[in-house]
């Protein structure tokens, strides 16, 4: 059956923000359908509301809309442009739960649009868990005892049937949001609460605890006419317990009989005809016990999911791209194997080496919180790692994850190896984000694999591999203590094993260096193999390759043609994530449009870059100096660009060129010095640019001196930092004092970095580009939200919406100086503030911003494209490129905040970035702009309804205009006793309720009671923190807007009032850039 | 211990023994399953061949008991990148290493058995030596050439069961339907599965050495006949090809591998060998009178050639989409018909059962 005729217009649903749990890896799947849908000649109408994503890219669609991703929008954009089918199966959960809000409210049947991929039916039986289970039932496979319930009171009866431990899982939700693993009675009823409140549906599986069996994904494909492939197996290193979003996976299944692994293939298969996925691409999880082998079925999801990106990266199947073209109509074996180009897609991949997967946790910006893996997801990116072994491929995911980890060890952490053997059996127990070292630590001092497994549930295969690194540890030392070097086979035998060159010279006492120069010389390097789908059956065209240290090397650089190795960002993280891959993305379509050939390299499986037909050439590598520089000394490339990745590659920019390394763009010194205190003081001063007067100290003592003479406020942080990790600001010295003991370890190495803060300044940010000699501006945004929040966390605006036309102009040359003096080559990032008339610089970053994405997508530059041209050779006035703002439109950016997955998290915004991703809205006026940001972060602000207000001393005479308008716009008011009395003195009708410590009916009351709609609530110091954090606390979980800055209310009020005015105008990127053309 | 795999063409690879030491002659071949190296260890089809796993990771789960193809090794050598020194199964009862040593087979590991595959697909498959000797590399070469090569040669005789005897050998599960058909087996290798998937068919079970003449076959009054797989070339397995072309119409006949090649020769159909042949799990196959895929089973290294049958009697069943070689094919009057993958998989998915009942179809029609 070849393609449907009989559509043309397809609407593709994005994924929205990065949150927990929904990363990259949808604008992987959803860009790779968009491009093959259109390869196919289909118009795509594409909805995301995430503007740092590659498929919102204007030339990934015909109509590319940034819209919130709610029903009543989405709704509009369909009566707008009348697609003729809906394909939800590419965006998580999102577009999942959007494309079924369609179809019960009666939009699709309204005008005429098809569910393309799956259908109604087949999402509501595999999401539904009561109708999963019995439909498992009926066809004769195991679930876990259990049951659906929809009240506290009929869980706790549930749970006294089947027995603690069990596991609660709430329906519709995604990462396991709300989920947990429940041990005893007394924990039970607020977990439940919790499960059924996170449930869109207020619904929760309670189901037999299978606590520490062993725990397995199939990712499938399915055709319409009922073909049927596995496309990998995966293995969970940690069992039934830990999320799988949190666990350590390994591809192929590694421990399974052919029987037991068939036996799981004909399940998935009975599954999916069950279910009834069409098209397309599931996921299915099993559990498996490891003494009987009773295998039970978990879950499904008829979608593709992070699984199947992984899968997609661990095989190079790309399951997304085949999953859009089956869901239009193609058979799995009319669709070409791209690797092999002779045989078909209709086939199970064989692979030939081993996939680790390690999820990376960002659980120090949320301290005080239980930082235990469980049923719930809370990793925030992840590392993937290729090698021929297990071993290999683990020590390779380990060094990828960029926690200062060089391999499986702990020698340099000195809070794990110190561990008694008591404190370790028990902390052993639970999952934690650096069990894994910890079982180093283990087998060091004489446990065994199998007290390790009886503990863990950690199957003894992995365990004795992990065995063996910890015994070649020691024949390491043992032959370095006898020779003083290393023989070459041991080397060789080390490197086989994945053992980094810094982890041998941690062994040795060498350097990194030393190890790298005896290595070379005894001629131990590695080769490059190709993933290749099929095992080296087929001959493969794939320029997708990892290291190893086996014999053949299958890369062959190419000669007589330019290139340039660009480095990604790594697993994503706090501050550095999917903005980054975007930035290397754009930067590889611009190195291939000039004709040279791109070579990647990254190890976050996620994202685009690491798809193998984004660049000429995929070295799937951790981004380490010894990594990557053998990947340059293999290709020999014309330069390196590290301007992309965040500070990843920024690390390595000045050891790489120490190693006589090309570095295309701004030079490694210009980064340096924009970085250095000093030096960048003294290049302000030379321009005569203020900036807040800073300082450094290097001990508690210093740092009390120094303050004392900047003055406070001050902020504080340590140094060399992204996404601002512990930075804080301090009014006194008392605080100061607390901050420098319990924040950081300041030390000669490491100095705490102590700056005047500007207090209610108001911030700008500016993306600008630079070819040496001319610079422009891409764009300049105003944070909404004063100085002291994040830029990362900050709503921003652009076009700025306070600023002068003298200020601006001294914005752009006060950026232009600046760029000029760094001699910046590409981009360069500066954040600027404006207090009482004066500029100040901030900060400033030569080399691509968070921000790039966002002003590519508000202003149509193509930003990071423009710099690679910049980098090779071009000036930016032959590119022809406009770099004018826009005047008919404005954009705002939002941030996503975690604070739902971390129930103990401060809920203040401030100078420490904690936000997990971005969402744009875009219209013509700032106020529908702000209004669909907000909604595109999943805020939903009722027209009517009590509005709760409490704020600080500070914001009293700011409030009030706020609280008029709230009050015309016909919003009942209420407050807390001060701000209450406040308003009320101006003459608005306001009603006050207690603070939670002044007795009940309190707020929190009111919240749970579900009568606020929105709450704004500035912070009133350490003392009503209790208070405060009840009150937040409550409506993350209630999902009641909150908003914490008065600037962040005046927008939200400027936004209701467009919103109450006229309803909301949709408009595709493609229209508004037209718009701007016109002009 | 030091080990070499050496090639006929003079590669060389040196690695580590493991199971038996000393020297072992065969065809080298790789296999592309990731699991399942117990099933392909014992399937007589592997016999004279020295096979490689292209997955490094070899020997986790052990060996147990039950997933037996036969009652031995029958592969003449294993390669693999990285043998399991522990295992971890709870049916396991002893190690892969344990496993080859009591066996007597040799293995190697610790190779670039990416490498060799790559070497395989290029220059085809071919004859090599796994050694533990010390000797000279131009010595082991010669007694590499010296050594007898697959093609032309009738292997069949040396697996093949030198007494009939009755399926079950020992207690297996109940079978599905009621024991219905008497079903003969040509054994020119068979594979326990095989056995079981037609036990389980309902099928009474008789299974007869490779060189029964068809008379013996007709005395025991089958309802049909089952050829079953087995090793090396079929061309000079003659004798079986004339009692096939004997049989044909007389009962329903199914082949299965070598039993389809045989069945391919007494049709009047060509057998000629693969440059590297079909050995995995994950070959599509497409049944053309339905057009569904099945990802299947597969090992053989000879085929029989897709233009040499005569196309009014025999019908193209089945094709792999991989390479368009003939998978499957039926005598358009009389009630034979074959596959060339493996439909009872051990190792791979179990897509292809359907044959089974379809043998069991073509029984009761004859015998209605």
């Amino acid at each position: 059956m070849p393609k449907r005729k009989d559509i043309k217009r397809i609407l593709v649903i994005g994924s929205g923000p990065i949150v927990i749990g929904q990363a990259c890896e949808f604008d992987y799947s959803g860009t790779q359908a968009c491009k093959a849908l259109r390869e196919e000649g289909f118009i795509i109408i594409l909805v995301n509301s995430n503007p740092a994503t590659i498929m919102t890219d204007p030339e990934f669609s015909d109509r590319t809309y940034i819209e919130p991703l709610t029903p009543e929008a989405v709704a509009r954009i369909i009566e707008k442009e009348r697609p003729d089918a809906l394909l939800p199966t590419l965006g998580g959960q999102t577009s999942l739960n959007l494309a079924v809000a369609l179809a019960t409210n009666g939009v699709l049947e309204e005008y005429g649009v098809e569910l393309i991929g799956a259908n109604l039916q087949t999402i509501q039986l595999a999401e539904d868990r009561e109708l999963f289970r019995n439909a498992m039932r009926e066809i004769n496979l195991a679930v876990p005892d259990g049951g659906i319930v929809k009240t506290v009171e009929a869980a706790i009866r549930l749970s006294e049937q089947i027995g603690f431990p069990l596991i609660i899982r709430p329906s519709y939700t995604l990462g396991g949001i709300g989920g947990s693993v429940v041990y005893n009675r007394e924990e039970f009823p607020a977990a439940a609460r919790w499960g059924l409140s996170a449930s869109p549906v207020h619904e929760i599986l309670i189901e037999k605890s299978v606590l520490g069996w062993k725990e397995y994904e199939l990712e499938i494909m399915r055709d319409k006419a009922d073909n049927f492939v596995i496309v990998c197996s995966i293995e969970n290193f940690d069992p039934m317990g830990i999320h799988t979003g949190d666990s350590i996976t390994v591809a192929p299944a590694q421990t399974l009989t052919d029987v037991e692994y068939q036996n799981m293939r004909d399940a998935a298969k009975k599954i999916v005809a069950r279910i009834g996925v069409e098209t397309g691409g599931a996921n299915i999880q099993f559990a498996l016990n490891r003494e009987t082998g009773e295998m039970v079925v978990i879950e499904m999801n008829p979608r593709v999911s992070r699984s199947s990106a992984l899968a997609s990266k661990a095989t190079g199947f790309p399951i997304a791209k085949i999953a859009a073209k089956l869901a239009v109509g193609y058979l799995l074996d009319e669709i070409p194997n791209d690797i092999t180009r002779k045989t078909p897609a209709c086939f199970e991949p064989a692979i030939d080496y081993v996939v680790v997967k390690i999820p990376r946790w960002d659980f120090d910006k949320f301290p005080g919180n239980d930082q235990r893996l469980t049923s719930q997801m809370k990793s925030v990116g992840e590392a993937m790692g290729i090698g021929r072994t297990f071993k290999e491929a683990l020590n390779k995911t380990l060094r990828s994850l960029e926690n200062g980890w060089s391999g499986f060890h702990a020698r340099d952490n000195a809070a794990i190896s110190r561990m008694t053997r008591p404190a370790l059996m028990d902390d052993l127990r639970s999952g934690t984000a650096d069990r894994i070292l910890k079982i180093w630590h283990a087998l060091t001092i004489g446990v065994t694999p199998q007290e390790i497994c009886a503990i863990t549930g950690i199957d003894i295969w992995f365990l004795e591999n992990l065995r063996q690194l910890v015994e070649f540890e020691t024949v390491i030392t043992r032959e370095f203590a006898e020779r003083h070097t290393l023989r070459a086979e041991t080397l060789r035998r080390a490197k086989r094993m994945g053992f980094s060159d810094t982890h041998l010279g941690i062994l040795t006492g060498k350097s990194e260096r030393e190890i790298r120069s005896i290595r070379k010389s005894a001629g131990v390097l590695p080769s490059y193999k190709i993933v290749d789908t099929c095992a080296a059956e087929f001959e493969s065209f794939t320029p997708y390759f990892y290291s190893t240290y086996d014999a053949e090397n299958e890369s062959t650089p190419s000669s007589g043609r330019s290139k340039v190795v660009i480095l990604g960002g790594g697993p994503n993280r706090i501050g550095q994530g999917i903005e980054f891959d975007y930035c290397c993305v754009h930067g590889i379509m611009a190195l291939r449009k000039l004709g040279i050939e791109a070579i990647m390299i990254n190890c976050n499986p996620e994202t685009v870059s690491t798809d193998y037909d984004v660049a000429d050439k995929l070295y799937f590598e951790p981004l380490t100096y010894e990594d990557v520089l053998n990947v340059i000394e293999l290709e020999k490339p014309d330069g390196v660009i590290i301007q992309f990745g965040g500070q990843t590659p920024l690390k390595l920019a000045l050891p790489l060129e120490k190693a006589g390394v090309a570095i295309w763009g701004s030079s490694p010194d210009s980064i340096d010095l924009a970085e250095d205190r000093d030096r960048f003081g003294a290049l302000l001063d030379a321009l005569d640019v203020a900036h807040p007067q800073y300082a450094t100290a290097s001990s508690v003592q210093e740092a009390l001196e120094v303050a004392g003479k900047i003055g406070f406020p001050l902020m504080v942080r340590p140094s060399y930092v992204l996404g601002g990790r512990a930075m804080e600001i301090v009014y006194d010295m008392a605080s100061l004092e607390n901050y420098m003991h319990r924040a950081v370890k300041a030390s000669d190495e490491h100095p705490v970095l102590l700056d005047r803060f500007l207090e209610d300044a108001y911030e700008f940010d500016v993306d600008a580009i630079s070819d040496g000699e001319h610079t422009e501006i891409c764009g300049l945004m105003q944070h909404i939200e004063e100085a002291g929040v994040h830029s990362g966390d900050s709503m921003a605006v652009l076009p700025p919406y306070l600023l002068s036309r003298e200020q601006r102009a001294d914005i752009v040359e006060t950026t232009r100086a600046v760029a000029s003096h760094l001699k910046v080559k590409g981009l360069i990032n500066i954040q600027f503030a404006i207090l009482y008339d004066t500029l100040y610089i901030l900060e400033v970053n030569p080399r691509a911003s968070r921000t790039v994405p966002f002003v590519s997508k508000a202003t149509g530059i193509p930003v990071a494209k423009l710099a690679v041209q910049v980098m090779a050779g071009k000036k930016l006035e032959d590119l022809g490129a406009r770099f004018a703002a826009p005047t008919d439109y404005v954009a705002v950016k939002e941030s996503v905040m975690p604070f739902d997955r971390f129930d103990k998290a401060d809920i203040f915004l401030r100078p420490e970035m904690r936000s997990t991703g971005e969402v744009m809205g875009i219209a013509p006026t700032f106020g529908s702009a702000v209004m669909k940001a907000f909604q595109a972060t999943g805020v939903d602000i009722p027209k009517t309804g009590k509005v709760f207000l409490s704020v600080n001393d500070n914001d009293k005479a700011r409030i009030v205009p706020i609280a008029e308008n709230l009050h015309k716009l016909g919003y009942e008011l209420v407050a807390t006793h001060g701000t209450a009395a406040n308003i009320a003195g101006r003459g608005i009708p306001v009603k006050p309720v207690l603070k939670v410590s002044e007795g009940r009916p309190n707020v929190v009351d009111d919240i749970k009671n579900g009568t606020i709609s929105l709450i704004i609530n500035t912070p009133l110091g350490y003392r009503a923190r209790q208070d405060e954090y009840a009150i937040g606390w409550t409506a993350i979980k209630y999902r009641v807007p909150f908003i914490t800055t008065l600037s962040a209310a005046e927008a939200i009020v400027r936004g209701l009032r467009a919103s109450h005015r006229a309803p909301q105008e949709y408009c595709c990127l493609q229209e508004f850039y037209q718009i701007r053309h016109n002009v | 211990m030091q080990a070499r795999l050496l090639l006929s063409d003079g590669t060389h690879y040196e690695g580590l023994s493991f199971g038996k030491e000393g020297t072992a002659i065969g065809e080298v071949v790789f296999h592309t399953a990731m699991c399942g190296y117990q099933e392909i260890l014992t399937d007589p089809s592997y016999h004279y061949q020295l096979v490689t796993m292209t997955y490094p990771q070899i020997g986790n789960y052990g060996v147990n008991p039950k997933d037996f193809e036969s009652r031995k090794i029958f592969a003449a050598g294993f390669i693999v990148r990285e043998v399991s020194p522990i295992v971890s199964h709870w049916q396991a009862n002893r190690s892969l290493d344990d496993y080859l040593k009591f066996h007597a087979v040799v293995g190697i590991h610790d190779i670039d058995t990416r490498a060799l595959t790559r070497h395989l697909r290029t220059h085809g498959a071919q004859m090599g030596m796994i050694t533990t000797s010390r000797s000279p590399l131009p010595a082991l070469l010669e007694t590499l050439h010296g050594g007898k090569t697959l093609v032309g040669r009738d292997i069949v005789k040396e697996v093949s069961t030198e007494q009939t005897y009755a399926w079950p050998l020992g207690p297996e599960p109940e079978p599905m339907a009621k024991k219905r058909h008497r079903v003969a087996v040509y054994d020119f290798g068979v594979k326990f599965s095989i056995l079981r998937s037609l036990y389980k068919s309902g099928c009474e079970l008789e299974v007869f050495p490779a060189q029964t003449p068809s008379e013996t076959i007709l005395a025991w009054n089958p309802d049909g006949i089952f050829l079953s797989n087995g090793p090396g070339d079929p061309e000079p397995v003659d004798y079986a090809v004339a009692s096939v072309r004997a049989l044909l119409g007389k009962k329903p006949i199914f082949g299965i591998c070598l039993g389809h090649q045989i069945l391919g020769l007494a049709l009047g159909g060509r057998t000629t060998k693969l440059k590297f042949g079909h050995h995995g799990a994950n070959h599509p196959v497409k049944h053309l009178p339905t057009g569904a895929i099945e990802i299947t089973s597969q090992n053989h290294g000879f085929i029989v050639d897709i233009d040499s049958l005569p196309k009014d009697e025999v019908e193209i069943t089945h094709i792999n989409l991989n390479d368009h070689t003939l998978e499957g094919m039926r005598h358009r009057r009389l009630s034979a018909f074959s596959v060339q993958y493996h439909p009872e998989s051990a190792p791979g998915p179990h897509d292809s059962q359907y044959l089974f009942d379809h043998f069991i179809k073509e029984m009761d029609e004859f015998n209605a």
